[in-house]
């Protein structure tokens, strides 16, 4: 019996820790390759999920229409967050590469970044004020029972779909033309210029790709969880930081099992110690992690150290 | 002084011991996004001895800042093994899973929180925060500050002139730990209440964004950041909601023009020969 809960535990988690995935890799993917800590993704996935809920609730602002389906609020709540993060690449990147001859020079970016940060939870703060909003979809309470287990099918269809993003990307890394000017400017962005790489065109794409995969990512969480609310990107957010630590800095397939690792450790932690133990759990795993193997699991040894 | 005004005051002048704290590791080069922990630990552990062994005021904030600087002392060491974006990080992660175990000890109060009580006038906190940025201005001004910009600059310059780099950055986290303990005791005092969710991650990086928007190259940076900060939006007088909407979008400009913070070495330099030397000159 014991056991049975515990795998429908992992189970849990492992659903849990396909909402964490996106966002992971949307930080790895600014860690790796602009070396930018980009503390605006959690508020780019709460903007996401709030817009859509505005839009499915209300409509557009100021009466130009009325409610708007479900499924196309969450699609322009995802715009929404590509816009905002293409917003943050103009006024937060971009001054990165002024330099200035001072060794906090690797914070402005991140300060910045903050800056965006509050910047947009405010918005939204103000707009909508503080509470969780229900959020209704189509999918109500699918549930898949197979030997005494609970699927919620939605949430698997999340994880096989975040899955198949994220690999997705990791071939378009790998692959294609832009995949390789981006890998070429994670590895130097001035030998990148050299060589004839637009940086500041390519650069742009990497913000979209964050967009868009933290809007993807709270859309998923609408769906499966039926609410909203303007925090619930610092949850998310942390959680993902510390799944991003888990798998190593820059590493996308790094993120997908940092992922469900900390989905699993969450859940289980959850079960086995009640309910807040899980923050102790997850960062205590992270210390550790960061203090006796820096570069985590799939981790580069050359990123994020000395500078940011 | 009324009571609006004495309020403020209070809040101003924790909030510039705390940014001093900040800032004594930051002037080493190192970001501390653990501040509200290392605070926390300080007022649990102020609220505990005066509640609990009931012992006087004065005694409980030396305490609670000798608890917060043996505590980070203690967690400098595999900390400082991490470097530049994994110190944010691994700083972040001890004041996330000090208030992990705050929520999780009933001893501590739990989520609930606790109520302090003793109780201390807003002169207490001002006079604690005038020694504090004394003690700021001294260090900054001594062979210790000297290496301690040396190894912000330039780690592995400073290392090969000589300095003890690891000295320099374990003693500055240590400091910093002390200072945050401190304003962490003076909360509890002044405000009677404590509880885990009040130190949460918003404290700690509005904390590093008062020092590094007031500039770490000088010891007014921290000063001039969090009076700016404190003050600007109570005589502005708007909501809430409003001010840390303002707060984000002055960091966003911030950065762009002047990246270096508020106060910076040059434009010291600039206002004192204009103050001093009678003529112009450039």
């Amino acid at each position: 019996m014991l056991f049975e809960q515990v795998l429908q535990q992992i189970i849990n988690g492992l659903m849990l820790g396909s909402i964490y995935i996106s966002v992971a890799v949307a930080f790895t993917l600014a860690i790796g390759i602009l070396n930018f800590l980009n503390f605006t993704i959690p508020a780019l996935y709460m903007l996401a999920g709030m817009v859509g809920w505005s839009l499915s609730q209300y409509g557009v602002p100021f009466g130009l229409s009325g409610p708007v389906n479900w499924a196309f609020a969450l699609f322009i709540g995802i715009i929404c967050a590509i816009l905002a993060s293409l917003l943050v690449e103009r006024f937060t990147y971009r001054y990165f590469k002024m330099k200035h001859g001072d060794a906090t020079e690797h914070a402005i970016p991140l300060v910045s970044s903050l800056g965006f940060l509050l910047i947009f939870e405010y918005i939204i703060l103000i707009a909508h004020g503080s509470d969780t909003r229900g959020f209704s979809t189509a999918f109500s309470n699918l549930d898949w029972r197979i030997g005494g287990f609970i699927i919620s099918i939605p949430q698997l269809l999340s994880l096989v779909f975040s899955i198949l993003i994220v690999a997705g990307l990791s071939v378009l890394l790998k692959r294609s033309k832009v995949g390789r000017a981006l890998r070429a400017i994670a590895e130097n962005p001035d030998a990148a210029t050299i060589m004839g790489i637009d940086v500041d065109r390519i650069v742009p794409i990497v913000f979209i790709l964050i967009g868009f995969l933290c809007g993807i990512s709270a859309a998923i969480f609408a769906i499966n969880y039926h609410e909203v609310s303007p925090y619930m990107g610092d949850h998310v957010g942390t959680k993902a930081i510390a799944a991003m630590v888990i798998g190593g800095l820059g590493s996308v397939w790094g993120a997908i099992a940092g992922g469900l690792i900390v989905g699993l450790s969450e859940t289980l932690s959850i079960y086995f110690f009640g309910a807040s133990s899980a923050q102790i759990t997850v960062w205590g795993l992270l210390l550790l992690l960061l203090v006796f193997r820096p570069t985590g699991l799939f981790g580069h040894n050359a990123i994020g150290k000395g500078k940011f | 002084m009324s009571g609006y005004l004495s309020g403020v005051l209070a809040i101003l002048g924790i909030n510039i011991i705390f940014a001093y704290s900040i800032y004594i590791t930051a002037a080493t080069g190192q970001l501390n996004l653990g501040g509200a922990g290392f605070q926390a630990i300080g007022a649990y552990a102020c609220a505990l001895l005066s509640n609990e062994l009931g012992l006087p005021i004065y005694l409980t904030l030396v305490f609670s800042a000798i608890l917060g600087g043996a505590i980070s002392f203690l967690i400098a060491f595999p900390v400082l093994r991490t470097k530049g974006v994994y110190m944010v990080l691994a700083t972040f992660a001890i004041a996330e899973i000090v208030a992990g175990i705050i929520l999780n000890t009933d001893y501590l109060g739990g989520p609930t929180g606790m109520i302090v009580n003793a109780y201390i006038e807003t002169e207490v906190v001002l006079v604690v925060a005038v020694i504090i940025v004394i003690l700021g201005f001294y260090i900054m001004s001594t062979r210790i500050g000297l290496a301690m910009r040396a190894v912000h600059d330039d780690e592995a310059v400073a290392d090969l002139m000589g300095v003890d780099k690891r000295a320099i950055q374990v003693g500055a986290f240590t400091i910093g730990g002390a200072i945050a303990g401190l304003s962490g005791g003076l909360y509890a005092l002044y405000f009677g209440f404590i509880e885990a969710q009040y130190f949460n991650a918003n404290i700690s990086i509005f904390v590093l964004l008062y020092v590094l928007i007031g500039g770490t190259q000088t010891a007014w940076g921290p000063l001039v950041g969090a009076s700016f900060f404190t003050l600007i939006p109570e005589a502005l007088r708007i909501g809430d909601d409003w001010r840390f909407f303002i707060f984000g979008v002055i960091i966003v400009i911030m950065m762009i023009f002047r990246p270096e913070g508020i106060v910076t070495r040059d434009a010291l330099e600039r206002v004192w020969r204009q103050l001093f030397s009678g003529k112009r000159n450039v």
